[in-house]
């Protein structure tokens, strides 16, 4: 019997990006153009009243949305309260709430229009 | 005086659509009242039989004759609308009244005393004769003057105080140009008709004149039928024109004084607001949405008209909304759009089962006072930090809800929707306050404040910071000095508007502390600042438009410090311009320094 040490391989992160699905990124976008100039910067997860609590991470969502990661999305997206801190702090202007409400909306079959 | 005839076929476009008319409002009553909840329905029958019928007949009398709250906004439009509908009443009334002194047996007929001046052979001669007939003139008159005007308003609005008028949809087009015509047409008809009826100086006159050129007795009978046509058309154009407000504003009033309110569903009551909707557009200019953003197409009026059709993106109409509660203000017909807008935006939201259930169990905080600053408020700082030192210096035993940051009030989410997910946050943070034995809580955030009085069950009075201090300085738990310095307050619409009116207790505490300089913009009239959490779709371009609209009409007397009671509405107003804002309890705290 081979000792466990607690240690294994990791599993692979590879991302391929001709792979992944891009509905969810068109759909965000559609939803909410100005989710295009999100560049990233973190100021929403800093400030985040879930982000106190959880690993949710709205910075992190974004990364999803253009990799396509929708399972992963569907868990994290639901802890947000919308309370609209992140939107106000935003220095590029992106209207956060609508995005998540977006993703909500793509995650959630029967609602999306 | 005797009778020339008791019937002509003229009257059968008039009847056709008066009995058209008659079963679909009857109809429509039967149908409303059948919606409306069970003690709904106990209350209006015995509002009913009791006292309160007077009332709301004083109220229909004052309201949808003589339209005493349009008056008030501006008495150019406030007369357009009176002398149409009074006028257009005193006619119906005077009408019978003629048949009954003249000819009581015709009562019965409906058509009669709508087309009297045809049947009869009435002279001017009697004292009674030419009193009724300068009467009915007089009042025609008056009609034919708000017609004038209401045509005049399609061309330029200004004049009634209205930068924007609603746009007329095909239904409303037909009922307000059939509109326009009965009364002219009445007034040729009974002018062609005055050498043989008789008539006063209006319908004499214009007889006269008439025959100086034409042969009046030819013309008679066409003008007649054309009246005749113009009456049925507007009837039959009626249930889908605007003017449904007529009749439905009165079983409103009605609904409203037997204490029925607003549901969580637009059925019954709210479907009685959603036609007594006159679609005057007098909200359009009270929303900031239009005024600011030039999203004219956004605002109420259009969402009730696309609601009432069922037609277009109603989902998306009521997402677009500030929520402030300006057209609420201003509606003369007092319907609360916001609740409607809020429950179609219920019916579209979803909700997940495992929403919210990673936020930890209620830490107990024992304390008599408990101080929610809120979501906002951990964006500004200044506020939480300036209501420590207000706790501290008046010694009171206070803790904090939300140090370090808390959960959410659980307003945003409803908002938008979701009342499931928000009644998690709201049993979550119940929890807390109840665990905490405090006799009090206060709160900075006026969203929080209005969340925590009404959706929240608390055995414990919520106050806003606004009255807390009030109450502070009232007490001498704390004393200020006058600070010399000149402010402009701005009236946070959920502290105002949407919680009943809280305007008194902040002006209480500015007057103690600076030199507080009136605006147009207060109270009931207050502005938003854009921000509003009401509303997710409105891009971020378009809410800096509304909070520099906003921040300009409240500085125009150039205060050294523009006020306010909400976090939300210090941090957008001092990112809209280059005023200094403060919040109350910051210029309290430096009241309390010097």
């Amino acid at each position: 019997m081979k000792p466990d040490f607690g240690y294994s391989i990791n599993q692979s992160q590879k991302i391929d990006l001709d792979q992944t699905p891009k509905d969810v990124a068109a759909f965000v976008l559609r939803f909410e153009p100005s989710f295009a100039i999100c560049i990233g910067c973190g100021t929403c997860m800093a400030t985040c009243s879930a982000g106190h609590f959880t690993h949710f991470n709205l910075r992190m969502a974004q990364l999803m949305v253009m990799r396509g990661q929708i399972k992963k999305i569907h868990e994290d997206i639901e802890k947000c309260m919308l309370c609209g801190k992140c939107q106000m702090l935003c220095p590029r202007g992106v209207n956060t709430r609508n995005v998540v409400l977006a993703i909500h909306r793509f995650t959630h079959p029967l609602s999306r229009t | 005086m005797r009778e020339r005839f008791i019937y002509d076929p003229f009257v059968l476009p008039f009847m056709a659509g008066f009995i058209y008319i008659l079963i679909y409002l009857f109809a429509g009553i039967i149908k409303t009242v059948k919606e409306l909840p069970y003690e709904d329905r106990k209350k209006l029958g015995k509002s009913i039989f009791s006292r309160k019928i007077f009332v709301s007949i004083k109220e229909i009398f004052i309201e949808c004759l003589i339209h005493r709250k349009i008056w008030k906004r501006n008495p150019v439009l406030g007369y357009m609308h009176m002398s149409i509908a009074f006028g257009w009443f005193m006619l119906i009334i005077l009408g019978h009244l003629e048949v009954q002194l003249y000819c009581p047996d015709r009562v019965k007929l409906p058509y009669f005393p709508i087309f009297f001046r045809y049947f009869m052979m009435e002279t001017e001669t009697t004292l009674k004769g030419s009193l009724l007939f300068f009467l009915m003139d007089f009042f025609l008159l008056m009609v034919l003057t708000g017609i004038g005007l209401a045509i005049y308003k399609r061309i330029n609005s200004r004049l009634m105080g209205m930068r924007r008028t609603t746009k007329l949809k095909i239904g409303d087009s037909i009922a307000v140009y059939t509109l326009w015509a009965i009364f002219p047409l009445r007034l040729l008809a009974e002018s062609f008709t005055s050498g043989i009826s008789g008539g006063s100086f209006l319908t004499r006159g214009f007889g006269l004149v008439f025959e100086s050129f034409v042969h009046n007795e030819a013309l008679i009978r066409p003008m007649w039928w054309a009246y005749s046509i113009a009456l049925g058309a507007f009837f039959f154009a009626l249930p889908f024109s605007r003017f449904m407000h007529i009749p439905t504003e009165i079983l409103l009033i009605v609904l409203r004084n037997a204490g029925i309110k607003s549901r969580k569903t637009n059925a019954g009551y709210g479907n009685i607001e959603l036609y007594s909707c006159s679609r005057c557009g007098i909200c359009i200019d009270a929303c900031q949405m239009s005024s600011a953003a030039h999203l004219d197409r956004k605002t109420t009026v259009y969402f009730m008209r696309m609601l009432r059709d069922e037609k277009g993106n109603i989902e998306e109409a009521a997402q677009q909304c500030l929520m402030c509660g300006r057209c609420v203000d201003a509606c003369p017909v007092g319907i609360d759009s916001c609740r409607l807008k809020q429950n179609v935006r219920r019916s579209g939201s979803f909700h997940s089962p495992q929403q919210y259930q990673y936020i930890p169990p209620a830490e107990t905080i024992r304390t008599d006072v408990l101080y929610f600053a809120g979501c906002m408020s951990h964006v500004t700082p200044g506020i939480e930090k300036a209501m420590r030192t207000i706790f501290e210096k008046a010694g009171v035993n206070y803790r904090m809800m939300d140090e370090g940051g808390g959960i959410c009030c659980g307003r945003p989410v409803m908002l938008l929707g979701q009342e499931e997910s928000a009644a998690v946050l709201i049993r979550k943070n119940t929890d807390i306050i109840l665990q905490s034995n405090a006799k009090l809580l206060v709160t900075s955030c006026p969203i929080c404040f209005k969340v925590f009085n009404e959706e929240y069950d608390l055995p414990i009075p919520v106050m806003h910071h606004t009255q807390y201090i009030e109450q502070l300085l009232d007490t001498g738990k704390i004393s200020v000095n006058h600070t010399g310095l000149s402010v402009v307050y701005h009236d946070p619409c959920d502290l105002g508007r949407n919680s009943g009116g809280i305007y008194q207790p902040p002006r209480q505490v500015l007057y103690q502390v600076a030199y507080v300089m009136g605006n147009p913009n207060e109270r009931e009239k207050s502005l938003c600042c854009g921000a509003s959490v009401g509303n997710a779709v409105l891009t971020n371009d378009q809410r800096r438009k509304i909070a520099r609209d906003a921040l300009e009409k409240l500085t125009e007397e150039h205060p050294d410090i523009l006020v306010t009671a909400c976090p939300l509405c210090k941090k957008t107003f001092a990112g809209a311009g280059t005023q200094q804002v403060e919040d109350i309890a910051q210029i309290v705290v430096k009241a309390m320094d010097q």
